[in-house]
């Protein structure tokens, strides 16, 4: 868990309600994670779509190192902020993972036609890949239910 | 990139493997064929697959068809003297598929069409399980 920034002050007041922000900086970090592992299943879908391609060369992303880097500020997208056009509306803001680095595999049974793709190898990650994503995806319904559940006390 | 992006990436797969699977069923449907609709035997073709690559995206794209090519093996050559299409030695020339090499193309390719499929089932069990985030 990240702290929760001190909220801004003006003139000793505090400025009006970044609510909704905070409620959205809840979920930055397992959007982030979502997004990178539906970005790995796309690399993976087209490792298999391409396993009989001559001279495809195979690709994975470094789910670790690319999380690490799309939650520092380095290498990531500037975030996607609302347009406030009256005092009255509530800024917020949502986090963008920049493209992750697709890397090349490194072939253990290379084949004639210069093809890397060994479908064991991507079978086992797509359905590893798939559990995560799962996982991620019962992380965040439990926060949105834990969160509804603190709102309706 | 998009989510339906892996939809496209498989669905490109199964396109290009069912040609495939069509250029084989037709080697093998001809293997016996001696003359073909120009007077020369049927010759056994190929797909040539190339990755497609996903529009602002190098490393990620499906496959396509680039082109089918045809056989360059020479015919295969039986002695059948009664056969009209005889040459002068009793040879008729007929189509250089190698039946055994289709069978496997085949199974490869069914194979992999498989795969591809898996993986769009796998996609769109994810796809809803997203859709009913939080309820």
């Amino acid at each position: 868990m990240r702290g929760i920034p001190a909220a801004p002050r003006e003139n000793g007041y505090l400025t009006r309600t970044p609510m909704i922000d905070r409620i959205g900086k809840e979920f930055e970090f397992q959007q982030t994670a979502l997004s990178l592992r539906q970005q790995r299943q796309e690399v993976l879908a087209s490792n298999i779509a391409n396993a009989d391609t001559p001279n495809y060369k195979a690709r994975d992303i470094d789910f670790a190192a690319s999380l690490r880097e799309a939650m520092g500020e380095a290498l990531r997208l500037p975030d996607t902020q609302l347009t406030l056009t009256s005092a009255r509306h509530i800024p917020a803001r949502a986090h963008t993972a920049g493209p992750a680095e697709e890397l090349y595999r490194v072939p253990t049974q290379p084949s004639i036609d210069g093809n890397t793709v060994d479908m064991n190898v991507e079978r086992v990650q797509f359905a590893d890949n798939t559990m995560r994503y799962q996982a991620d995806l019962a992380l965040v319904d439990r926060r949105i239910k834990s969160l509804l559940a603190a709102m309706q006390q | 990139m998009s989510s339906t992006s892996i939809f496209q990436i498989a669905g490109s797969a199964l396109t290009a493997q069912s040609q495939r699977m069509n250029v084989s069923a037709s080697n093998i449907a001809n293997a016996s064929s001696a003359a073909g609709p120009d007077g020369r035997p049927y010759r056994a073709r190929q797909v040539v697959f190339q990755m497609a690559p996903q529009p602002g995206s190098e490393a990620v794209g499906g496959v396509r068809v680039a082109g089918v090519i045809e056989s360059a093996a020479p015919p295969r050559m039986q002695y059948d003297p009664g056969n009209p299409l005889a040459d002068a030695q009793g040879y008729v020339a007929l189509p250089n598929v190698d039946v055994v090499a289709e069978t496997v193309n085949m199974i490869s390719a069914s194979r992999s069409y498989q795969a591809n499929v898996e993986v769009i089932n796998t996609a769109k069990t994810l796809m809803a399980k997203t859709l009913t985030l939080g309820q």
